[in-house]
């Protein structure tokens, strides 16, 4: 967050949020990627996009770099090893043949994404035969199994942290089918067996591997000759299996660059109902602005972080003091002076819980009626046994009965007065939509409410409105410029996607920012259909008549623009005014600080340029736009 | 500042039946002086009360008649003196006659003339229940009209608030109504707003107490399509009033120093991690971001090339049901879309599409860059704002919808794969059921309680109370929270008492308990008692008062005793509770009695151990109490009674474990030497063999 020298009496609620953006140890994640080296992954070809062919290594290799892009976003506390087996060269700890870790420097094995990770591996194609090579790990005859090697690696990797605090996973970049293919009779059964073995064991350790086969239109990667086995599918799933891979291969590629938050609690809070009988909730945030995360200063000569020091002087004195303890309001020509303890003891006017004060129909609550996101709330017998069982029979009442909570929440850093808004579960074919539980709605108070439509009403006459062929009209119009499916989720801000692509880009010393769409624009093509665009006009047609084009171009020029007349008149007048003044001369002989800041004004108001900031700013701002 | 000064009259019904809500039209206008002092220093405040005892004003010198009016204060610009007035408001004995609001209407012609336009205000309380004179001539209509069309003239607004309690009892429901007839007429002919009050609360908030022109934060075209173009101002709807910025304060300037600013200056330093004593100047620094664990800077010319760069516009997306959008997703405060002032086709467009939009049920989706240079755009919801007066326009309420990149997409449970034991059954649903209806805040026919627009912020009225107390006596404490303004923050008890039986039953239907296999310590205790809250007893319906309380006792009743299984646990729970000091007191006796016994009815040494433990803690404990005494005359007791039941070798075992009295160095109260302490134990050694 940016330091911002008059935060410090900022109301504390802006603090509550803060929390949200420190990432929990407990919801880590770590990831072995493997990858198949062979040669046949080089050799094997699909149509890829632009319809060129592409060896199945370097999807598998573009994948892991995309999604090792989008992951430095989301979550950048996962920790990834990138792991080739069947490979020429070895390196890894148990020094066994066929496995490669590949790594950059500064940087353990499984460790955190870097930059430098990211851009290296975006171009690992170009060396990695030369430094890892290929080279197919199974033969007949040797006792070599590089399949088993790269399990075993793997696991290794994944010993880091215990796997409660922690998400373990293997992910299998292949395209052969049958690994031990080449191998006859008992060998191929006893290496079939030690690799399914090794499999099992890392399952047993909490470890879950994960297969993205690759294959091709004409031949099918058959995963019952043996992975089915290796990761444990049943006969009914293995049907299943093959599409859901290529799906999730395709969600690996096209992830939104979207921070991710652990689920965790904001507060307990305890709902006091009436007579003393109270139920324990917990709140989340579930909707919450998300920002492009905080601002870091560092010394641009170093590119070292900076350390911000606040230190508070006496201007009085000059003494240095620690942060003070009183506060003043000046009220009738005096310092009125509050101690820090008095100003928390005003805001807590309540006990820190939600206290029932009674319900409404939902009809009471207005569209306006809201101030900040809302603040989901779900019950929890961890502490008072019996809280759920109360939960669930107001939310039921609730939503029967169309009604709404009003209650004062007490927390200290917001207190207000709330809506609890009881909401369904929402499911759908991908899972929950909407969990149940209520939502927190933050009320405004009477003086926060402004009255816009009183402050624009007319005194005597009436205002138009519209009749019943204008609202007709409308009606036609709506129902062709329909969004059937629209869903909040739908769109990303683009302001935030071109803040990852550009701090990619920077990061990784890429060429060119890579351009971003913005989803939302409004659909032209749909809006030029036929049917829309007449619909268009015929609205147009019954509330502006043939007076359309009239009337935007007068109106545009007209009374509405009178503001920007005035500018304009006022930029013409400082023209001429300006004129009378040899600027060049001045500056050079330093004689601008002798003139006034309204004769500065004059020349920055004729060239157009802002007039803000302390007579210095302006006189360096004009120097600036002289080129002195 | 001068130039946008607001003139004001205050014209207060003091009559009898206003008495009873006198205090609170006090505190709404003192806050409303006391607001002024702070953000509008400049305007100007008169006060006239109508329905007093005596006469004392202008009109009656020089035309006549105006009996019972008084003029308080001369209009004046806003001082201490003006809320003084305010809050020692004259009880009237006579019925009052609102119309005398002429009075009021004269001072601000006679003061203003035709200048600050638009910016005077009448602002009128009464509970309009008592007739009005007849006028010397015509009807009572024709009076109302003659004013009216005066004020319409000299662009004077005023507004009303009628105090209306629970209708009923003495009231002349002829009159009430011709009364509401004739204020309607006001409205009706002039910029006046007339608001009806019910309760106490409702009055607080009718009020508005801060006065903030408002700005747009767009001009412009709403597109429809590049084809149909609506012009539109956008307006805040809601905004939060923030609690006042205040000054921080030195105390370091001497007493005796007149001119000192006692202003505290903050400076902030930019300082290498490596080197703290290096200073980084401002052109040195650079912004950064983290990407994984690396910081990467971003030159603001990068940033300024590179970043997102909308264009100003606001943009239809289309129309989708209004139940795609859950009240939930709205994520800031809202803004008012109305059509372009004096543009008729406008207004009709606006008019039409809401009006459209509410008969179909569907709302629009739009994107919005309010501003050129606008770094991000903004996604919301439009949804139709009906008027139902014809003086008003229709127009649209905007709200903020989240980006994908903003919603947190967390799983919980359905309700239904809960145990059975979490499902209410048939009989609890019907409780709840009467409750949801029961305890209702808006019932047909009556003032909807805690309309947001009408319910005032009870700290900020908190916070300028004291102001004001702090003001006259800078050491004033907090003053308690006002009862009126209790009905924010706690249940209103009339409206829980009449709903006894159904909260009782509710009740009755559901049990909660505090989870028993839960540690106690990690348990939250209900703590914090709201400040001012200490009239609770002697507030509203006592009986709940009392229920609330021996409910809390309830739920702490857990640790109360020192059991045999965990007697340390219980001590420390008990210890820490802190409803009555006496807890404490009574946790010491207790440990004491556990380890006599303890010590006494053992015979080996497998006791001494549990009987240390308890000792250990019963030693922190009274360090932390400062209780030092207790715990050394304790001992010496227990030395004692070794003693008396030849327990040497327990006392040995003490010794062993160094436990000592406890000296000064640990509790400032103590009476013991540190040396003391420690040759307390080995001294009494010999004695025992």
């Amino acid at each position: 967050m940016e330091l911002d020298p008059d935060d410090i009496f900022k109301d504390d609620e802006d603090d509550s949020d803060s929390e949200f953006y420190q990432q929990r140890e407990s919801s880590k994640e770590f990831v072995v990627y493997l990858v198949d080296a062979s040669p046949k992954m080089f050799s094997t070809t699909c149509p890829g996009e632009d319809q060129k062919n592409e060896t199945h290594f370097h999807i598998a290799v573009s994948c892991i770099a995309q999604s090792l892009k989008t992951q430095i976003i989301n979550r950048s506390y996962d920790e990834v090893a990138i792991c080739f087996f069947n490979t020429r060269e070895k390196r890894n700890l148990q020094d066994v043949n066929g496995v490669f870790v590949y790594n950059v420097v500064e940087r353990e094995y499984l460790d955190r994404p870097t930059a430098r990770l990211i851009k290296d591996f975006d171009c690992i194609e170009e060396s990695f035969m030369k430094d890892i090579g290929s080279q197919y790990g199974i033969l007949s005859g040797s006792r070599e199994n590089s399949l088993y090697n790269a399990l075993w690696v793997a696991q290794a990797l994944l010993r880091k942290g215990s796997s409660r605090t922690a998400h373990k996973r293997i992910l299998l970049f292949t395209n052969e089918d049958d690994p031990f293919g080449s191998i006859k009779g008992a060998a191929k059964a006893d290496m079939t067996r030690t690799t399914l073995q090794r499999a099992k064991d890392a399952q047993d350790l909490g470890i879950s591997i994960e297969l993205l086969p690759l294959g091709r239109p004409d031949e099918e990667f058959n995963v019952s000759l043996f992975y089915a086995q290796l990761i444990g599918l049943e006969d009914d799933d293995a049907a299943q299996f093959m599409p859901s891979a290529g799906q999730k291969l395709e969600d690996m590629k096209d992830q939104l660059r979207k921070q991710m938050f652990a689920k965790r609690i904001v507060r307990r809070i305890t709902l006091l109902i009436a007579n003393g009988l109270s139920i324990e909730l917990n709140t989340y945030a579930l909707i919450r602005p998300t920002t492009p995360g905080a601002i870091m200063w560092l010394d641009s000569v170093t590119n070292r972080p900076l350390k911000t020091e606040r230190s508070f002087i006496c201007a009085d004195t000059g003494a240095l003091m620690h942060e003070p303890r009183k506060l003043s309001q000046s009220y009738k020509n005096e310092n009125i002076i509050f101690s820090v303890e008095e100003l928390s003891e005003i805001k807590r006017v309540s006990t820190g819980h939600l206290r029932l004060l009674g319900f409404k129909p939902l009809s009471c609550l207005k569209d306006y009626h809201n101030l900040r996101p809302s603040t989901f709330v779900f019950p929890s017998d961890k502490e008072v046994v019996g809280s759920t069982r109360i939960f669930i029979a107001l939310h039921r009442s609730m939503l029967r009965l169309n009604r709404f909570a009003v209650a004062y929440c007490g927390s200290s850093f917001h207190p207000r007065l709330v809506a609890l808004v009881a909401q369904d579960e929402i499911i759908s074919a991908g899972g929950q939509v909407e969990p149940p539980g209520m939502h927190m709605i933050y009320l405004p108070y009477t003086d926060d409410v402004r009255l816009i439509e009183e402050f624009h009403s007319e005194s005597n006459v009436r205002v138009p409105r519209a009749t019943d062929d204008h609202i007709k009209k409308a009606a036609d119009l709506i129902k062709r410029i329909y969004l059937k499916d629209f869903s909040v989720c739908q769109f990303a801000n683009p302001a935030l996607q071109r803040h990852y692509a550009m701090l990619q880009a920077l990061a990784l010393e890429e060429e060119e920012i890579p351009d971003t769409i913005d989803e939302t624009l409004p659909d032209e093509e749909g809006m030029a259909r036929l049917g829309v665009v007449k619909a268009i006009e015929e609205f147009k047609l019954s509330v502006y008549g043939d007076k359309y084009d009239e009337e935007s171009n007068s109106v545009g020029n007209g009374k509405a623009n009178e503001a920007s007349k005035k500018r304009k008149a006022a930029a013409e007048n400082a023209a001429n005014e300006s004129a009378n003044y040899d600027w060049a001369d001045l500056a050079d002989n330093g004689q601008l600080k002798d003139l006034t800041v309204a004769e500065l004004k004059l020349y920055l108001t004729a060239h157009n340029l802002p007039v803000s900031g302390k007579k210095e700013a302006l006189i360096s701002r004009i120097l600036t736009h002289m080129g002195k | 500042m001068a130039r946008n000064r607001e003139g004001l009259v205050l014209l207060l019904d003091v009559g009898p039946s206003m008495h009873k809500v006198l205090p609170e039209v006090q505190k709404i206008c003192s806050m409303l002086i006391q607001k002024k002092l702070i953000y509008r220093k400049f305007d100007e405040v008169g006060i006239v009360i109508f329905g007093a005892e005596d006469t004392d004003n202008e009109l009656t010198i020089e035309v006549g008649g105006y009996e019972h009016v008084v003029v308080l204060r001369n209009i004046k610009v806003v001082d201490g003196d003006i809320v003084e007035a305010l809050q020692e408001l004259p009880r009237g004995t006579v019925a009052g006659d609102y119309l005398d609001a002429v009075v009021g209407m004269d001072m601000l012609i006679k003061k203003y003339q035709l200048t600050n336009k638009g910016k005077k205000r009448i602002c009128l309380i009464t509970d309009a229940q008592n007739p009005i004179k007849d006028p010397y001539k015509g009807t009572k209509d024709d009076q109302v009209s003659t004013i009216a069309v005066q004020m319409a003239a000299h662009g004077v607004r005023m507004e009303t608030i009628i105090v209306r309690g629970r209708l009923g009892e003495d009231i002349d429901q002829r009159i009430v109504d011709e009364n509401d007839h004739l204020l309607h007429l006001f409205s009706e002919k002039t910029s006046a707003k007339t608001v009806y009050v019910e309760s106490p609360t409702s009055l607080l908030g009718a009020l508005r107490t801060r006065d903030i022109s408002p700005v747009t934060i767009f001009r412009g075209d709403l597109e429809i399509s590049p084809k149909l173009k609506i012009k539109v101002w956008v307006y805040k709807k809601t905004s939060e009033e923030k609690f006042p910025t205040l000054k921080k304060y030195s105390d370091k300037a001497p007493p005796t120093d007149k001119y000192a600013t006692h202003e505290v200056k903050v400076d902030y330093e930019y300082k290498s991690v490596e080197d703290p004593s290096k200073v980084i100047p401002p052109n040195q620094r650079i912004k950064g971001y983290r990407y994984g664990p690396q910081v990467v800077p971003i030159s603001s010319v990068e940033w300024d090339a590179f970043k997102f760069k909308p264009e100003k516009s606001v943009k239809l997306l289309g129309f989708t049901n209004a139940s795609n959008i859950l009240r939930h997703y709205y994520m800031k405060d809202v803004n008012i879309f109305i059509a372009e002032p004096g543009n008729a086709r406008a207004a009709i467009a606006v008019s039409a599409l809401a009006r459209a939009m509410k008969e179909l049920n569907k709302v629009a989706i739009v994107r919005c860059v309010w501003r050129q240079g606008q770094g991000s755009v903004v996604l919301g919801v439009l949804t139709p704002n009906l008027s139902e007066k014809d003086k008003t326009p229709d127009s649209f309420c905007f709200n903020v919808l989240p980006f994908a990149e903003d919603v947190r997409e967390f799983q919980f449970p359905s309700f239904s794969n809960f145990p059975a034991s979490w499902q209410p059954s048939e009989q609890e649903q019907q409780a709840a059921d009467n409750l949801v209806m029961m305890l209702d805040l808006a019932p047909p026919g009556k003032e909807e309680a805690l309309l947001p627009e009408f319910t005032p912020n009870p700290i900020l009225e908190r916070f300028y109370h004291h102001l004001e107390l702090k003001s006259k006596q800078p050491d004033a404490a907090v003053p308690p929270l006002d009862r009126t303004l209790k009905k924010i923050t706690e249940p209103d008890p009339q409206l829980f008492s009449e709903s006894k039986s159904v909260i009782e039953a509710l009740c009755k239907s559901f049990e909660v308990k505090e989870n028993p296999k839960l540690k106690k310590s990690t348990r939250r205790l209900l703590q914090e008692k709201p400040s001012g809250s200490d009239d609770e007893g002697g507030y509203g319906d006592t009986s709940n008062a009392l229920a609330i309380k021996s409910d809390e006792s309830q739920l702490l009743a857990k640790a109360d005793k020192i059991g045999d299984l965990t007697p340390v646990q219980d001590f420390e729970a008990m210890m820490s509770r802190r409803d009555n000091p006496d807890w404490v007191a009574k946790a010491i006796k207790d440990m004491e009695n556990k380890i006599c016994n303890m010590v006494e009815n053992c015979k080996g040494g497998d006791n001494y151990c549990k009987a240390l433990e308890c000792l250990v803690a019963l030693r922190k404990g009274c360090i932390l109490e400062q209780e030092p005494k207790q715990f050394n005359d304790f001992l010496h007791h227990l030395f004692r009674l070794c003693q008396e039941k030849k327990l040497g070798n327990f006392w040995e075992f003490l010794a062993s474990k160094e436990l000592t009295l406890i000296s000064t160095s640990e509790a400032i109260d103590s009476e013991v030497t540190e040396d003391e302490a420690k040759n307390f134990l080995v001294k009494k050694l010999p004695k025992l063999e």
